[in-house]
């Protein structure tokens, strides 16, 4: 392995690294900021296993991790915090990465599956079957899917749309936001008018669901997660490359060799499936998709949201507000509070700043 | 002016892309009407013609970004249309009209992504890579820049940095779409000067789209003009630069006269002609 110095024009702050067959240039932001926001994430995570209502000792965390802990701290430990922490975790992941190509893709930083849509698509999913649950006909349908599946299905559903709708010989990044927020609006509506014909019981369930909560999350969520990131996370690094090519206009991509359809085709398809896997597990935990890739842009530096960073930021943000709500809050509210309250201001300042790229 | 109309009529060389009949429309509205062009290997071809008679299009459809409604490009006797978009990126750079470079990318960036085509994704920065952006860096004399965000440049500066992509895309043929725009008279004619020393010193077959009728007559081997879609005439400049044609064409009276430096047709405009 040859590591070069930076000699030639426009290296600064990189490394060019070639081994066999292999190469690639790496700038060391690009590895720093990640690999400093992956403690972040073990650090928080392992607070988070500690922490609580019923509060552990480190030392006893650590036994319990080995398998030498008590029953009670076992069990709080490992079924209740530990599924809690790593669903968490996963679904901040999806949805960083999920936001970082869809902002990247639409060269738009309000492009996320909060603005286009895609949540609001699971909530009337989810809500559907909450309140409909029971009954007959399509609402009885969606009651025996249960939740998850019901919102799973609203988020892919929504997601499939947008793209067909946002189709005219290709996606346009402008068309795809406009598309989006018009979904976001009719799906608004459905819930509503979904939660004004609930019952009192079940609109309080639905209003916590649609917040987005970690609260009561077992291995049963976490494991179907982890087994649809296994897949969806790799095949979204992979378009790392062509993604570089279309941030350009579609002209310039394409006069460089990018399949344009086939490239846009898989990045919107992967963006959607991580957004229905976080959803479906989580509720709609707003604005990570928004905020964590601007963050993560900020943070590395470059010309756009670096995908691990904004997925390693997004796990990051999540477990931590989760954190704060169980611990430093007096009433443990639903994590999709905390990050709204965050980025709602946020979404207004990027909006009032109007950056020069969108226009 | 038939014989100007003659489509091979720089002669020597292989032909490397033609349009073969080709009707170019954008959904029902036919923009370019049964063209035939043919460009030789090592040729340098100037396209000139009023805005919107169909140049950039001509150039979208040459660089296989737009499918011919009727007939066909080829690019080395085959359909550029069968031939995989990668594969044509090898052989084939086009510099768009007005193409936008993301906020925040360096010049190095920007010239690096014309690597694009010939990297994979083992082989993202082979010593190809480095030294073809290096040296498109150093024709276009953006060295002292390339470390500069693309959208804090002056508009030339900008438009050196897109060409120098093209260049680092290394291919044999090169379609630019007006690339002396925003630009300054000296540095239009940098960028001439540079097209020109591609031509003479690379053997690049290049396309280029210009504005300035006299830099045209300049720099072209051959000179194109089009209107409303159509070739109207095509030769030396010396031959497609009269009077008439720019009556016809340009709807300009006007005088012609030899340019006293490179003794090429000079334009000298008098009025509109309505
Ligand atoms: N994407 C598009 N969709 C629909 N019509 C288009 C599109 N692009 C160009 N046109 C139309 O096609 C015609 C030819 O446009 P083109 O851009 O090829 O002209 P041009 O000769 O390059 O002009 P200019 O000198 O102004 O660059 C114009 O009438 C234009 O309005
Ligand atoms: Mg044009």
């Amino acid at each position: 392995m040859s590591t070069t110095a930076p000699e030639r024009p426009g290296t600064r702050g990189r490394a060019v690294v070639r081994l066999g067959p292999a190469s690639g240039r790496l700038r060391w932001r690009q590895v720093l900021v990640p690999a400093t926001v992956a403690v972040a994430v073990v650090l928080l995570g392992a607070v988070g296993l500690g922490r609580g209502d019923f509060p552990i000792g480190v030392g006893d965390v650590l036994r319990t991790l080995v398998g030498l802990g008590e029953d009670r701290q076992r069990f709080i430990v490992l079924e209740l915090r530990a599924p809690r922490i790593v669903v968490g975790a996963l679904v901040g992941l999806a949805l960083g990465l999920a936001g970082a190509l869809f902002q990247t893709f639409a060269r738009n930083p309000l492009a996320s599956p909060d603005v286009l849509g895609i949540t609001q698509g699971a909530s009337v999913g989810a809500v559907a079957a909450i309140v409909l649950g029971g009954t007959s006909g399509v609402g009885g349908l969606l009651g025996g899917l249960g939740v998850p599946l019901a919102a799973l299905a609203g988020a892919l559903a929504t997601g499939l749309l947008l793209f067909v709708l946002a189709w005219r010989a290709g996606i346009d990044g402008y068309r795809l936001v406009l598309v989006g927020i018009a979904l976001w609006a009719v799906a608004s509506a459905l819930t509503d008018w979904l939660l004004t014909r609930a019952e009192v019981f079940d609109a309080t369930a639905a209003y916590v669901w649609i917040t987005g909560s970690l609260n009561a999350r077992t291995w049963d969520q976490a494991v179907p997660l982890a087994a649809s990131l296994a897949v969806l996370v790799p095949a979204a690094l992979a378009t790392s490359r062509s993604l570089g090519v279309l941030q350009f206009g579609d002209d310039t991509a394409r006069g460089l060799g990018v399949r344009l359809v086939r490239a846009q085709t898989g990045v919107v398809l992967i963006a959607v499936g991580l957004t229905a896997a976080a959803v479906a597990a989580a509720g709609p935990i707003a604005f990570v998709a928004l905020i964590v890739p601007q963050i993560a842009v900020r943070l590395t530096g470059g010309s756009r949201p670096p995908l691990l960073t904004s997925g390693l930021l997004g796990a990051a943000l999540v477990i931590g507000a989760d954190l704060l709500t169980r611990t430093v809050l007096p009433t443990a509210l639903p994590v999709g509070i905390l990050t709204a309250a965050v980025g709602a201001p946020y979404l207004l300042w990027l909006l009032v700043r109007g950056r020069r790229s969108t226009s | 002016m038939t014989s100007l109309l003659d489509p091979v009529a720089d002669g020597a060389g292989p032909v490397r892309l033609a349009a073969e009949s080709v009707s170019l429309a954008y959904d029902d509205r036919v923009v370019v009407r049964d063209l035939d062009l043919q460009l030789t290997e090592g040729s340098l071809t100037v396209i000139v013609g009023p805005n919107g008679c169909g140049k950039s299009t001509l150039l979208r459809a040459l660089g296989r970004l737009l499918r011919p409604a009727r007939g066909q490009v080829t690019l080395d006797g085959r359909a550029i249309q069968q031939t995989p978009t990668r594969e044509v990126a090898k052989v084939l750079g086009l510099l768009p009209q007005a193409p936008v470079a993301p906020e925040g990318l360096t010049v190095a960036d920007l010239v690096a992504r014309g690597r694009h085509p010939h990297q994979t994704w083992l082989r993202q920065w082979s010593r190809s890579d480095e030294s073809a952006v290096a040296e498109a860096l150093a024709w276009t004399d953006l060295t002292e820049l390339a470390d500069r965000p693309v959208d804090e440049l002056s508009g030339g500066q900008r438009q050196r940095a897109w060409i120098s992509m093209a260049l680092a895309q290394g291919t044999d043929l090169l379609l630019l779409d007006e690339p002396t725009t925003y630009l300054d008279l000296s540095h239009q004619i940098d960028v001439l000067d540079l097209v020109e020393r591609l031509h003479t010193e690379r053997g690049r077959t290049v396309v280029v789209v210009l504005h300035d009728l006299n830099l045209a007559a300049r720099y072209a081997q051959r000179l194109v003009a089009m209107k409303d879609g159509v070739l109207v005439a095509s030769g030396t400049p010396a031959e497609v630069l009269t009077e008439d044609l720019l009556a016809e064409v340009f709807e300009l009276e006007a005088r012609v006269v030899p340019d006293p430096v490179a003794g090429t047709p000079m334009v000298v405009p008098v009025r509109r002609l309505r």
